[in-house]
């Protein structure tokens, strides 16, 4: 085919390269302008090139905020990615019972942010809330104020509790899409529960699954209202998570240059995470479908 | 290997059926002989599926009983009973190899790996997979993914039956021809019972040397294909099998005899004297158009007739014409002369079987 030379049909593409040009590349840029300048006021700013960047990368807060963001990350998908999976499979498949499953499931996924930070916040409490009375009444002192081992089991226990109903709900639906004729022959192949897990269910979960845990990674890698509003990033900065340490350095202290420095490093690491995690992924599935070729 | 049988066999899916057309499979009483060919064959929801996953166990009848050689095998899960089954869409483990796949029915029930091996290859070899053997079930064509369920179920040797569900309906035709011969080789190979289920004629009878027609949930006749084709034992059998199917006429009983549209059908003395003590008035008269017989010159026993058009289908042709008021078939040889406009038909006595109450109408002779 030939190829025509300035093409009237690129005049198609420029709205959406308009869109998006305001709403990711010029908001980036500012953020870019930023983290290598040094701004004082309106006028007087000094370039810095990559000095905000070396700062970031040795500064030790920000270096502790990371590695706890990678520990919490990885801590809540070990955690969510098998208990949605679990959840999935138990839920009933048809009648009322199934649409009452589906709601109750669903239910944290509709609750905002911060209010789920404020409930948690109010159902740890000793005094008047549930569980952190109970669990004094059971003769534990807790204390997510206090004790940071508190703190970080309560911060992960709200996020499985908000956030594996995700993951529940979109291996639900992969469950739904596997043929009848698959559980049959299983049966009378006398599959025992176990590989009709294995070898059904899993290889036919695997496509929701990857976007399950990127959508997981992604979110819990940004996390900030809900520690915020629970724990405040304590005691000490033992729950301060990258976005708090961030906010607060561009919020709190108006270290523009460095704050957006850090900004574009954090961008930087999602989208390397998210980016090795997809292509390993999708390699795999690769691996499966190319031994075809041996024709 | 087991004989099957079903013992008042009926299923209903609603809860409380009224009538007999609340029942998917009315009640029935069947034999499976060990070692046979067997196609059941129906129009779409006559209850062929049903009755299938009835003898598997993926459903429970709500009456009567099934007997694997004489053991009741009703409270039985599919995976005690010991058979296999082929799905209409071949159903193959993804990430597994042909390989895994074929094994999997040996090592679920822990037969030693080089037990496996062996039968494997020799199951693998019968369906000319052995070269697919090391690949992933997932890139396989539907032909071959459906030889690799198949040979799911012939891997175990003491399968008791291999039920098939209409299993060559997403298979290419010039390869279905193919399968459908490994089938009937497999089958004297493997001397295995096994259940055809089927809405294809021709299918059915290439692949059994007997065929169960359902129709409205009812086996209403189990036989050869060629007694299926000379004797239909229910018009819906006749109007089922061939192509075209049987002509069908409804006569009046009169003081002569058999009466069409003022016109004397031959039919004997003995017959009708029957007939007339049933006291019925549900009468046809059926017969086949490969059994019509055209005449070129007049002749005595022949009714004349007007033609309408002719279906030229190679090797034979189809003619259609007017008895009386009715629309009739006749097939004729590709070289057998067409009369033009006006012809002259009989309907030989063998062949014009009289139908009470759509059953056949037979003389049986002391």
């Amino acid at each position: 085919m030939n190829k025509i030379e300035s093409n009237k049909g690129w005049l198609f593409v420029l709205p959406v390269f308009i869109v998006v040009a305001f709403s990711a590349v010029i908001p980036l840029m500012t953020v870019v302008n930023y983290s290598v300048q040094d701004v004082f006021d309106a006028n007087t700013r000094f370039f810095t090139g990559t000095e905000w960047y070396r700062d970031m990368l040795n500064n030790p807060q920000l270096q502790g905020a990371l590695i706890r963001q990678f520990i919490f990350s990885f801590t809540i998908l070990a955690i969510e990615v098998p208990l949605g999976i679990l959840v999935a499979l138990m839920m009933p498949k048809k009648g009322w019972q199934a649409s009452l499953a589906l709601v109750l499931v669903s239910l944290p996924l509709l609750i905002p942010l911060n209010v789920v930070g404020t409930i948690w916040q109010v159902f740890t409490r000793t005094d008047i809330g549930l569980m952190g009375w109970g669990i004094r009444e059971l003769g534990y002192a807790y204390n997510i104020s206090r004790n940071s081992g508190d703190a970080w089991a309560t911060i992960i226990l709200m996020d499985v509790w908000h956030w594996t109903p995700l993951i529940a709900l979109l291996c639900y639906s992969g469950l739904r899409a596997i043929p009848e004729a698959y559980y049959q022959a299983a049966r009378i192949d006398q599959a025992s529960r176990w590989a009709v897990f294995r070898f059904i269910q899993l290889p036919k979960l695997i496509n929701v699954l990857v976007i399950g845990v990127l959508i997981r990674f992604m979110d819990s890698f940004m996390i900030y209202a809900e520690p915020f509003v629970l724990t405040g990033g304590g005691p000490g900065s033992s729950t301060t998570f990258l976005s708090q340490a961030l906010t607060a350095m561009a919020i709190g202290q108006f270290d523009l240059g460095p704050a957006a420095a850090f900004s574009i490093i954090y961008f930087l690491i999602i989208l390397a995470v998210s980016f090795v995690f997809y292509t390993t992924i999708m390699h795999m599935q690769k691996d499966k479908t190319t031994s075809k070729s041996g024709e | 290997m087991a004989q099957i049988t079903l013992n008042s066999l009926a299923h209903s899916y609603s809860a409380n059926p009224q009538g007999p057309e609340d029942y998917a499979i009315r009640e029935m009483q069947h034999v499976w002989e060990q070692g046979g060919a067997y196609a059941l064959l129906g129009p779409s929801g006559c209850g062929k599926s049903t009755l299938l996953n009835i003898i598997s166990g993926l459903l429970q009848p709500s009456n009567g009983e099934i007997l694997f050689d004489d053991i009741r095998v009703n409270d039985l899960k599919p995976e005690q009973r010991n058979i296999a089954q082929v799905f209409q869409f071949p159903v193959v483990y993804d990430t597994m190899t042909v390989f895994d796949n074929l094994a999997f029915p040996l090592r679920n029930i822990g037969v030693p790996e080089h037990k496996v091996k062996s039968k494997v290859y020799e199951v693998a070899e019968v369906l000319e997979l052995t070269e697919q053997l090391k690949r992933k079930a997932k890139g396989l064509s539907a032909d071959q993914k459906q030889k690799v369920s198949m040979g799911r179920g012939l891997v175990r040797d003491d399968v008791s039956a291999i039920l098939f569900d209409e299993p060559l309906t997403v298979i290419d035709p010039q390869l279905k021809w193919k399968l459908r011969r490994k089938l009937k080789q497999i089958h004297k190979q493997f001397n295995t019972t096994m259940v055809y289920v089927t809405h294809d004629q021709l299918e059915a009878s290439t692949f059994a040397d007997k065929i169960a027609l359902m129709y409205e949930g009812q086996i209403v006749q189990f036989g050869t294909p060629r007694e299926l084709f000379e004797s239909p034992r229910h018009t819906f059998v006749g109007y089922f099998i061939g192509s075209p199917g049987m002509n069908f006429i409804r006569p009046e009983l009169t003081s002569r005899g058999l009466e069409f549209e003022g016109q004397l059908m031959p039919v004997n003395e003995e017959m009708i004297e029957k007939i007339r003590k049933l006291g019925t008035s549900n009468i046809k008269l059926g017969i086949r158009p490969e059994f019509v017989h055209v005449w070129t010159e007049a002749n005595d026993d022949a009714f004349e007739v007007t033609i309408g058009d002719i279906e030229d289908l190679g090797t034979y042709r189809i003619m259609s014409f007017m008895f009386g008021s009715i629309p009739m078939k006749a097939r004729l040889h590709e070289d057998q002369k067409v009369p033009v406009k006006n012809a002259r038909v009989s309907f030989p006595e063998q062949w014009l079987k009289v139908y009470v109450d759509e059953y056949l109408l037979e003389l049986t002779h002391e």
